[in-house]
């Protein structure tokens, strides 16, 4: 099969074909291997999508269920042997003796790891321009972000470089990405996929989820990433399979629409491909209804206040002691643990830290941490009322499109604000997914789903069926 | 330094009520250097839990194994590794729970306790803070306020110039103790002198020894000991300036610690002072006690609730578990000695309480010795004549006396074969060697003379060697038998049963 | 704050970084606002309890494995300046 028609199969595809024969695993993963190392060769001229590609497909891959479907892996998963830098310089080099159980998982299913792809540094930031390798860009439009931190992901599903790829989400990090890049993304339920071996960020946050060319895929992907293991006390077994979704309509599903996630703050042309992706779904047969979910507001700073408490404790153990990097002749051991971490983190990673640092200092965790995790308790209540009365809630992903490169660079703040949707979903645990929905100005506008606890397969059907109603080409994007 | 007259810290266990002993005079030295202030002790004792693998990971614990090979990425606070916490270390936490008296927590978290150490893999310590394992209890005089789990730190080994690096000193880092389980007790401050820490320590030791919780050896680490001290008048319920003494790892350093400590402090307070509030080293040999610097900058741990860790929820299937392998406790095993074996208090007390002696006791009058010893005699042999001969301290079971060998030697003596003179100095060689009290006898030819012709003889000649006194018993003075029992005892080297001469002498002298 | 943080600031990074840290403050204060009595708060998303690991040894790494990456190591172990006595 010509590598164009090759790039052109969605990962569910190559199964198909790799199991009927009709395409060799050594030659899909060399396809894919020759564009993601030429992505890395262009180094400006590219997307700069990966920190590392394989030089060849790996010898004693098993064919597993999937049969040699390449995956692109986040530089924040840790694989054996290979650098896993989480992006940062004060992990540049290092590769680590043990393998992430998600990506062992996958393997062993039959995804062999094509390649590590880039991020914020940290799983830190919305843009993915704070990597230590530099920013990743946007398939659509090179001059802008591919969103973030799990940019370098995106951009290579859109870019057609990796069929599909593991990203990891805390507050956003896989949704905001996949709608800013015109392609799917999926944060699972807190606890239904193994955190053991992804570098942490914030560890009541973190999950690991895929990003896809469509829907299909990611239920794929995710039903062989999920299972409790014995080495994360909190991952929790899955009630039940994740079924391969195939409706087509919404009969009977009942959606809700929060006031407060869907009005100030979106842009205009986000809006727009929201209200049509609305109208799409009661076509479908789906009773649309508003929702409240009164605390929504609150959910950033409150996220703002654990996460970055979490990842102050998370982030201590890089100190320079047993691996990474380890500032020149220190004077003492005071001098080699801050001029490691001076030298080694950047700007954001070094502003979440000192922010988490203060929230949870004597004298201030009631006010802020103490505080901040009641509101999370009291965001997980609205969240549970509202699916007392609808099955599903729809959102824009993004509050705007993709933006440009170094627009918010200069204000944290700002750039907090792009995940004022998607926080509020990590925040009360449950699942939720973004789908391309439309484009606005040519840039792809994302619609998110978010369901209960372990809905995941309700919630897969739905954007099936939106999805196929959609119809959103995302071929456009590819290199 | 000698024992203030007619003053006693008393028998652990025997205190009834709740509250720290009071009425109980005990001025310990500080008496000496604050006339009218009493010491406040309260003591934090780390001990390492005998599971087989670490709190957090599945590495196998390491008893002196090489630098850095009982480690894992979790152990060793690699990015991305996860701890799941030990199943058998909360076992033995609530074992501890329930020989202390302690509330168990139904549903008890772990905390995050942060600050940076070489020592300290993660950058953070999992520890518990507000709601432990375990929370209050006493054992003896002392109340317990709380027992939580915990995981050690790494060891930190100064190499100095041999190994330095970057132009100064250097540390190595051995990671293979980092993550062994540690249960942590918090005394409340019942204690009133350094002597009765050490009593209660022991008593805490011997408890957790029976339990089979730990190995709680001192000199090997597995059970350490800080001291927090204060002086207040006498009497009073007020609190004083408490200061932290870290660092002495063994019963006698932790005595001379507390007493020097109090009469740093008393001497502070007699010249009009105050105390300084501050974390302190004794030095042994010296006996100085100085501050520990590391502590100068005020630690803010930042604790938060471990969010990789799941609330631990002790279900009825763990306590049943816990109840079924709790062994005899000393309180229990008084009890017992004094109501089934019939021993008088003070040995029960002393044998149960003296957990090696009386498992030493236990094994002898179980040997099935015959003639069998009576169990007071026994009981008097194992805590007086046998400890007087061990080392301060000294296990018997680790001696080359064993416990049969001892039983027919006091059953020997009760059967009269042997003098008790013989039986003192059989136990002596076998003590020095080991083997059979009737092997010793035999070779020796220390068997009792007892009846028979010999010992009459052996009589005769005594009273015959010495008239005067014969004079005076036959004119009814019967303690003047003195020096016949003398010639007796010489002649027959000390072999002749003493009942038997006196039984030969008066009848030989009536007759 | 950064000294508890072991992060050494530059001098002409502390004023900036003030700047950005308090704009984030002063939006995350507003959770002050809320009326949150008697809410408890939530220290573990999933209420579940137990997740224990049975006391079964498995095998640690080889010496060489853990000391791979040491930015500094001999003496069969990790070198590090040592803390002031």
């Amino acid at each position: 099969m010509h590598a164009t028609d090759l790039i052109g199969l969605s990962a569910t595809e190559a199964a198909r074909a790799l199991a009927a024969g009709s395409v060799s695993s050594a030659e899909l993963f060399e396809t894919y291997r020759a564009r993601a190392q030429a992505d890395r060769d262009a180094g400006e001229q590219g997307l700069n999508c990966f920190t590392w590609v394989a030089d060849q497909q790996p010898p004693d891959a098993a064919p597993g269920a999937l049969g040699g479907v390449p995956l692109a892996v986040k530089d924040l998963f840790c694989t054996e042997g290979v650098p896993s830098q989480a992006a940062s310089r004060i992990l540049e080099g290092y590769r680590p003796p043990y393998s992430a159980t998600v990506v062992t998982r996958l393997r062993e299913a039959g995804a062999p790891l094509l390649g590590k792809t880039n991020q914020d540094e940290f799983a830190m930031g919305s843009s993915n321009e704070n990597s230590a390798f530099g920013a990743v860009r946007n398939p659509w439009d090179r001059e802008r972000v591919p969103g973030g931190s799990s940019g370098g992901s995106a951009a290579a599903v859109a870019a057609g470089l990796a069929p599909w790829a593991l990203g990891t989400d805390t507050g956003g990090s896989i949704r905001q990405p996949a709608a800013l890049c015109g392609i799917v993304g999926l944060k699972p339920t807190y606890g239904a996929v193994s955190r053991y071996g992804m570098i942490a960020f914030a560890s009541s946050l973190d999950q690991a989820g895929p990003l896809t060319r469509n829907v299909s895929d990611a239920a794929l992907m995710l039903s062989h990433m999920i299972g409790r293991d014995p080495c994360d006390a909190t991952s929790l077994q899955f009630p039940g399979a994740v079924s391969m979704p195939s409706a087509e309509r919404l009969d009977g599903v009942r959606v809700g629409v929060p006031a407060e996630l869907t009005g100030d703050g979106i842009e205009d042309g986000v809006r727009t491909a929201f209200e049509a992706a609305l109208e799409l779904a009661r076509e479908l047969g789906a009773q649309i209804s508003e929702v409240s979910l009164p605390h929504a507001p609150h959910a950033l700073s409150a996220y703002y206040v654990i996460a970055p408490a979490e990842c102050s404790s998370n982030l201590a153990r890089f100190d320079g002691v047993r691996y990474g990097a380890r500032a020149q002749d220190p004077r003492d051991l005071l001098d080699m643990y801050t001029r490691t971490r001076h030298d080694g983190f950047g700007a954001e990673v070094k502003r979440r830290v000192m922010l988490g640092t203060y929230a949870l200092s004597s004298g201030y965790y009631d006010a802020y941490y103490g505080r901040a995790q009641r509101v999370r308790t009291r965001i997980a209540q609205d969240f549970a009322e509202a699916f007392g009365k609808v099955d599903l809630i729809l959102t824009p992903t993004s509050p705007t499109v993709a933006f440009p490169l170094g627009e918010r660079t200069g204000d944290p703040l700002s750039m907090y604000l792009s995940d004022f949707c998607t926080i509020p979903m990590s925040l009360a645990g449950i699942p939720a997914i973004s789908i391309p929905c439309g484009l606005s100005g040519g840039l792809p506008v994302g619609l998110q789903l978010a369901g209960p606890a372990f809905s995941e397969s309700r919630m897969l059907e739905s954007a099936h069926a939106l999805e196929r109603a959609i119809g959103f080409d995302g071929g456009g994007a590819r290199v | 330094m000698s024992e203030p007259p007619g003053t006693h810290a008393g028998p652990p266990g025997t205190h009834a009520g709740p509250g720290a002993p009071s009425g109980v005079a005990v001025h310990g030295s500080a008496d000496a250097a604050a006339p009218g202030m009493e010491p406040v002790i309260g003591l934090e004792i780390h001990v390492q839990l005998s599971t087989a693998t670490k709190m957090f990971c599945s590495c196998e614990l390491s008893f002196g194994e090489p630098a850095n090979t009982r480690t894992c990425p979790v152990c060793l606070g690699l990015p991305g590794s996860l701890p799941v916490a030990n199943a058998h270390a909360i076992h033995l936490g609530l074992m501890i729970g329930l020989a202390l008296g302690s509330e168990l927590a139904p549903r008890s978290i772990f905390h995050r306790k942060n600050y940076f150490y070489p020592d300290l893999p993660k950058g953070y310590q999992i520890s518990q803070y507000d709601e432990p394992l375990c929370r209050g209890g006493r054992l003896g005089d002392v109340r317990i306020h709380r027992v939580h789990l915990e995981e050690d730190a790494a060891k930190l080994i100064h190499v100095g110039a041999s190994g330095r690096i970057h132009g100064s000193d250097a540390s190595l880092v051995d990671f293979n103790r980092g993550g062994t389980p540690l249960a942590e007790i918090v005394t409340e401050p019942d204690l009133r002198s350094a002597e009765q820490a050490g009593e209660w320590l022991r008593l805490l030791r011997t408890t957790l020894r029976r339990l089979g919780v730990s190995d709680v050896n001192m000199e090997e680490g597995s059970l350490r000991c800080d001291a927090n001290i204060s002086l207040r008048p006498a009497g009073s319920e007020m609190l004083g300036v408490k200061t932290e003494l870290k660092n002495m790892n063994s019963f006698r350093f932790i005595e001379r610690g507390i007493n020097a400590e109090v009469a740093r402090q008393g001497k502070i307070l007699a010249g009009g002072g105050k105390v300084v509030q501050e974390t302190l080293h004794f030095d042994p040999s010296s006996g100085a006690i100085t501050s520990l610097r590391s502590k100068e900058e005020a630690h803010d741990y930042r604790y938060f609730p471990e969010p990789d860790l799941l609330p631990v929820a002790i279900s009825a299937e763990m306590l049943g578990e816990a109840r079924a392998a709790m062994s005899e406790l000393p309180a229990d095993r008084q009890q017992r000695l004094q109501v089934e074996v019939g021993l008088a208090a003070e040995s029960a007390r002393l044998l149960a309480f003296r957990g090696e002696l009386g498992d030493f006791f236990e094994a002898a009058l179980a040997a099935g010795a015959d003639p069998a010893p009576p169990a007071q005699a026994l009981a008097n042999w194992v805590t007086g004549e046998l400890l007087a001969r061990l080392p301060d301290g000294a296990d018997p079971a680790e001696s080359l006396l064993t416990p049969q060998a001892l039983a027919r030697l006091v059953g020997l003596l009760a059967a009269r074969s042997i003098s008790s003179g013989v039986a003192r100095q059989v136990l002596e060689q076998l003590l020095a060697e080991g083997g059979e009290p009737e092997a010793i006898i035999e070779r020796d030819g220390l068997a009792a003379i007892g009846g028979g012709d010999e010992l009459a003889a052996v009589v005769a000649a005594a009273i015959a060697a010495n008239a005067d006194a014969a004079e005076k018993i036959r004119q009814g003075n019967a303690k003047a038998s003195g020096p016949i029992v003398g010639f007796v005892m010489r002649e027959t080297k000390g072999r002749a049963d003493g009942a038997e001469v006196a039984r030969l002498i008066e009848a030989q002298l009536r007759a | 704050m950064a000294r508890l943080a072991r992060l050494a600031l530059a001098e002409e990074e502390i004023e900036p970084m003030a700047r950005e840290l308090s704009a984030v403050l002063d939006h995350v204060a507003k959770i002050a606002e809320l009326d949150l009595d008697g809410v408890p708060p939530t220290s573990h998303v999933v209420e579940v309890t137990g997740a224990l690991r049975p006391d079964v040894p498995r095998p640690s790494l080889p010496r060489e494995v853990a000391l791979a990456q040491a930015p500094a190591s001999g003496q069969d172990g990790f070198l590090v300046p040592s803390p002031q006595a």
